[in-house]
Parts: structure tokens; C-alpha cells; sequence
């Protein structure tokens, strides 16, 4: 099964074919942006694959979306974080696309472009105003790394309609600059709206306001989230409990259903 | 060479965690007198010539497009270098 993974993803151990292949899945197509610093693509893109769905490439310089159907920014350090985490990202060329495509108006009867930040994606998609917002150092000023507890607090967005609202997921936690800060308008605007889509479970790891671990746009098409849901989508390879039920080491695997949901919701539009 | 200073600091509203470190670090070395740190960030930009309105204006942008982030942080300053 090796030879017909595409190039920009060197099989490792795992074996990636889908137990039961849905070609309706699998034509669905979602991109993926590497900037320089990025780190989580290739994670990103598996998470997709083992979806089932067709992960596409997008290189940050490039403004042509290639006709995916939603889009993941991952995690990593984009240009070291330099001045602010995100900051330079956001001003590349397919960011532009991206925020197009996000916030388009679907005349057409087209649903504007489903979005997924992950951590530095999150940060990138705060520093483009297309989610409300913003990163700073973790209270503590620690890196942390960690399995982490959320409570899913909206299914209303492609990315988390198959989740349980009020349930639970696991999934792992890393960085340095995520703690979740808004003024108190905003705080009180995203509650009022239900636009927090997951919160921190178990202890807030970094002084995030109203322990507030992910959120959504006003449409719902945009999610951004610290936590890594791509890191936990592979039983052998995640963490080591779940949400739901008691797993063995490291099958967590509870973040598999961000990419499934999407693809299933994009499938049935 | 000109230089026009851009001086950028935290809301004041937004808690500063770099400031507050500091701040704890201040007395260890014999420094009793602060009862607060916040840090922000001075951005150098040089023009070619005399520094213009129009330098000024574009480095006015520079601070609200790029070089803050208006979220969390305010521009407090933008002038010429005193050399």
C-alpha cells in the first residue's frame, strides 16, 4: 500500500487504508497550508487521509486553492513566531484566498469555505480577524505538553457535527502562547452566541478566559483550537485515554471525528 | 541614516505574563522598587533622507496593520530617533 500514497507523504508505520473505503469520501478534497516553521501538515493530512477524504498541499506563497472543499491550517512556529505567533502568516498570499473563500457569500448557494485552525492555525486565523481573539504566553510562561481533556460546546459547525454536545474528547495539548485573551464584550458575545465550540476539562493549562480552548466565526464555517486534534486520530499513536470510554495506551483516537465529521457534512451538502 | 520609532505595549486591560515575571525576578537582584513590569516592544524603522509626514503616515500603518495586533495591544508611540 505504500506506492499509491502520493508523494508529500512518506509512509511510516502505520497502515492508512480506511477499513471500508467511501468514494464519496474520498473525493472529498481538503487542503492543508505549509508556511516556513510549520510543523503539523503532515500530521494534518493524515488526519484527512485516515478519514477517509483526499488531503490537497497548499503552499503559503500560492494564491490557488486548487477547488478543495474546506481547509486546515496546522500547528507548528510559522516564521519562529517572530513578531507575534501568526502574525507574518497571515499576511501570505494564500491566507488572502483562504479569507476570501471563508467569507464569501455564497450566492451561488455555495456554503462559504470550511476552515479548521489548529494552535499556530488558530493564532494565524486570530491575526486575520476571521475569529475573534487572541493568543498570549501561557499564564504559567511553560511550554506545556499534555493530553487534554475538552468539552465539545457546539455541533453546529461542519467540523464538530458529529460530536456529542457536552461530551467529551481527548486530545494532545502543545504550546507556548495559548492563552486564550478577549475583551469582556467579546468573552460575553461568544458565550451569548454559543461560539465557543470546545472548553478546557480538568484544569485550565494556561489561563485561558473562561477556560475557552477553541472558537467559531458568526457563520460557523471557521473553528480555531489550541488543542491537537490531528495528534489523536490513530489508535497505537494518541493519547492514552479518551473521552468516552477506556482505551489502551496511546489509542485515543477521539480527534478522528473533527475530520469525519467534515467530510461526512461536505458530503451530504 | 533616519529612524522612526514605533512603540507598541500590551492593552492595558491585557495581562502582561512576560511583565509579571520580571517583576518577580527585580528583588533577587537588589532591585526593591517596582511594584509593577510591563513589557512591550520598539520597533526602528529607517528611511532614506529626511523623515516625512508621509514616512510618518506609513509607519502610523505599519503599526496598526503589522506591527500590533489591536486585540491585545496598543501602538503608543510612533516619532523620530533623537540621535
Amino acid at each position: 500500500m505504500a506506492e499509491s500514497l502520493p508523494s508529500t507523504e512518506v509512509p511510516l508505520i502505520a497502515d492508512l487504508t480506511p477499513d471500508v473505503s467511501d468514494e464519496r469520501l474520498a473525493g472529498v478534497r481538503v487542503g492543508v497550508v505549509t508556511f516556513p516553521g510549520t510543523l503539523d501538515d503532515r500530521d494534518a493530512a493524515r488526519a484527512v487521509r485516515i478519514a477517509g477524504g483526499t488531503p490537497v498541499p497548499l503552499w503559503y506563497k500560492d494564491s490557488d486553492l486548487q477547488s478543495v472543499d474546506a481547509v486546515i491550517i496546522p500547528g507548528g512556529f510559522s516564521y519562529g513566531d517572530y513578531l507575534r505567533a501568526g502574525s507574518i502568516a497571515a499576511k501570505a498570499p494564500m491566507m488572502r484566498e483562504v479569507h476570501r473563500a471563508a467569507t464569501a457569500d455564497g450566492t451561488s448557494g455555495s456554503a462559504p469555505l470550511p476552515v479548521l485552525g489548529i494552535c499556530n492555525g488558530f493564532q494565524i486565523l486570530t491575526e486575520m480577524h476571521l475569529l475573534p481573539g487572541s493568543m498570549i504566553k501561557n499564564d504559567h510562561l511553560k511550554f506545556v505538553c499534555t493530553d487534554q481533556r475538552l468539552r465539545v460546546e457546539n455541533t453546529e459547525t461542519p467540523w464538530t457535527a458529529e460530536l456529542d454536545r457536552g461530551g467529551e474528547i481527548v486530545v494532545p495539548l502543545k504550546n507556548q502562547d495559548g492563552q486564550y485573551v478577549a475583551d469582556a464584550r467579546t468573552l460575553r458575545q461568544l458565550e451569548e452566541e454559543n461560539r465557543v465550540v470546545f472548553r478546557y476539562v480538568g484544569g485550565n493549562p494556561n489561563g485561558s478566559r473562561q477556560d475557552i480552548a477553541g472558537v467559531t466565526n458568526e457563520r460557523g464555517n471557521v473553528v480555531g483550537l489550541m488543542p491537537h486534534p490531528e495528534h489523536a486520530v490513530e489508535p497505537g499513536f494518541g493519547p492514552s485515554s479518551s473521552g468516552t470510554e477506556e482505551v489502551a495506551m496511546r489509542y485515543g483516537s477521539d480527534g478522528l471525528r473533527l475530520f469525519t465529521s467534515l467530510l461526512r457534512q461536505i458530503v451530504a451538502a | 541614516m533616519p529612524r522612526i520609532i514605533v512603540d507598541v505595549m500590551p492593552k492595558p486591560e491585557i495581562l502582561d505574563p512576560q511583565g509579571k515575571a520580571i517583576a518577580r525576578e527585580l528583588p533577587h537582584i537588589g532591585l526593591s522598587s517596582f511594584t509593577e513590569v510591563r513589557q512591550g516592544k520598539r520597533f526602528e524603522l529607517t528611511v532614506e533622507g529626511e523623515v516625512t509626514e508621509r514616512h510618518l503616515e506609513e509607519a502610523r500603518r505599519a503599526g496598526e496593520e503589522l506591527l500590533s495586533n489591536p486585540v491585545i495591544e496598543d501602538v503608543v508611540n510612533v516619532s523620530v530617533a533623537e540621535d
